[in-house]
């Protein structure tokens, strides 16, 4: 089984189209790795399916970063 | 030109096997076809996407959106244009869709029904939307001209061109990206067209299905693709050495103002426009020497282009050549009219009227010279591109040789 960290990189990878080397646990989505508003809305939908959550939306705000993300799945699951 | 159709990734495939006479349909396996009355269609073939779109990119956009940005950029990059010395707030777009992103709508229809409307993808508008492929050629090309994507089912492409080459005409921009795209082959699609009685049920052979005026025709073969002009005020393009594949020097339009799917049975809206194309260019018809003909290979259309023509032309009907080309690529729909406007100017530069393949059996009335089965070289100085869609709609393209 991959680890949290893996999973998310995995999913960041495939939705902002992203290199896995790029994916750094400071990283944020929108200046960093090319995201926009609607690929960050997304990339929020697709967490929501793999660790099989629902991420409110005042939660999604606050999910910019890749260490957010992983922050936020290991404090909900 | 850039093209995609069920012959072919590019324009020089399409054309090599529009004039071999090959057939493009095939049997769909995107899905199961067991329920429906019509298990074929004219399906794009594998084609490099990368080459065009980067995986980020595609994924943002439905298959018809894709269609259409490959077939535009194919003529962006045929054209020679470079948009870095170009200015582009003289350059703009026009590529429309009959239909729009099915493959999308129904996917996020499944998505609402199973999970809520939460699961809903964000890029579900922009990807499905007609105009996103002229959006998204503006972004990529910056494209500031005028922007938009006439929608006029079967038409489509064809009035695209017109309105287009109308802008330029007009002055409110320079050079037009043209065109029409197309990816109706999706459960939604084949099961409402076959509802509407529209589709050949050939099921047994789906390369002899399409065959206008052929008396065995039992409807026409839907079909996906796209195609893509660059249009460009005359002197310009001569001014900068473009390869020049035509002149646009009519277009025509009408409405038949009968049936909401059906022609009107003398022709007179089909005949109104071909005859607005030949007024609009100022030329007599009697110089045109290929058509390429709407013919879908439907039972009443096919006769009553046959009759329209014969009304605009007089004599020189029976000295011109017309032909189907739907019989190879099918009815690309929303792209047809793009294609087959290709089809038409590539027709003059190589002196060849393309075949109207499966025409074993002419119907009664079919009494042109259709071209039946083999491509036929002629002179060609003058030739007419008809589309003619539901609503009633129709449009007309006159093209001659520079």
């Amino acid at each position: 089984m991959s680890s949290i960290e893996e999973r998310v990189q995995k999913i960041i990878v495939e939705q902002l189209g992203v290199k896995p080397e790029d994916v750094k646990s400071e990283a944020s989505f929108v200046e960093d790795l090319g995201a926009d508003s609607l690929d960050t809305v997304e990339l929020v939908m697709a967490l929501e399916e793999e660790f099989e959550t629902e991420i409110p939306d005042e939660e999604a705000e606050k999910i910019s970063t890749v260490q957010a993300a992983v922050d936020y799945i290991k404090a909900h699951s | 030109m850039g093209m995609l159709t069920p012959l072919g990734g590019d324009v020089a495939s399409t054309w090599e096997g529009i004039l071999a006479g090959r057939s493009g349909i095939r049997a769909i396996e995107h899905f199961d076809t067991e329920a429906f009355a019509t298990k074929f269609a004219g399906l794009v073939p594998e084609f490099p996407l990368e080459d065009y779109l980067s995986t980020k990119e595609a994924r943002k956009m439905d298959l018809f959106v894709q269609y259409g940005m490959v077939a535009a950029i194919q003529a962006i990059r045929d054209a020679g244009l470079d948009m870095d010395k170009e200015n582009g707030e003289r350059i703009g777009a026009a590529i429309g869709s009959g239909i729009g992103g099915l493959t999308n709508i129904e996917e996020n229809h499944q998505k609402l029904m199973e999970s809520g409307p939460r699961k809903l993808s964000p890029f579900f508008v922009p990807s499905t939307i007609i105009n996103m492929i002229a959006g998204n050629l503006a972004i990529m090309f910056g494209l500031k001209g005028p922007n938009f994507a006439t929608v006029t089912a079967c038409t489509t492409g064809t009035h695209n061109i017109g309105f287009a080459a109308q802008q330029i005409q007009l002055g409110t921009a320079d050079v037009m990206v043209a065109g029409g795209a197309e990816k109706g082959s999706t459960p939604l699609g084949m099961g409402g067209f076959a509802a509407a009685r529209a589709l050949s049920t050939r099921n047994d052979d789906p390369q002899g299905a399409s065959r206008p005026w052929d008396r065995d025709r039992d409807g026409f073969v839907l079909s996906d693709g796209a195609g893509a002009l660059v249009l460009e005020e005359y002197e310009r393009a001569k001014a900068r050495g473009a390869n020049i594949y035509g002149e646009l020097i009519g277009f025509g339009m009408s409405d038949d103002a009968y049936h909401m799917t059906a022609p009107s049975e003398d022709g007179a809206g089909a005949a109104l426009s071909m005859g607005n194309a030949f007024r609009d260019a100022g030329v007599d018809p009697s110089l045109v020497g290929y058509v390429n003909a709407h013919a879908t290979s439907t039972k009443v259309g096919d006769l009553i282009e046959i009759h329209a023509v014969k009304k605009v032309f007089g004599d020189h009907a029976t000295k011109l050549a017309m032909s189907s080309t739907k019989s190879m690529v099918g009815h690309l729909l929303g792209a047809a009219g793009a294609v087959e406007a290709i089809f038409t100017l590539l027709a003059m530069r190589d002196s060849v009227a393309p075949p109207t393949i499966n025409l074993d059996n002419p119907d009664d009335g079919c009494d042109l010279d259709l071209v039946p089965n083999q491509a036929q070289s002629r002179p060609i100085d003058m030739a007419l591109s008809n589309s003619f869609g539901f609503g009633g709609t129709n449009g007309s393209l006159l093209f001659r040789k520079v």
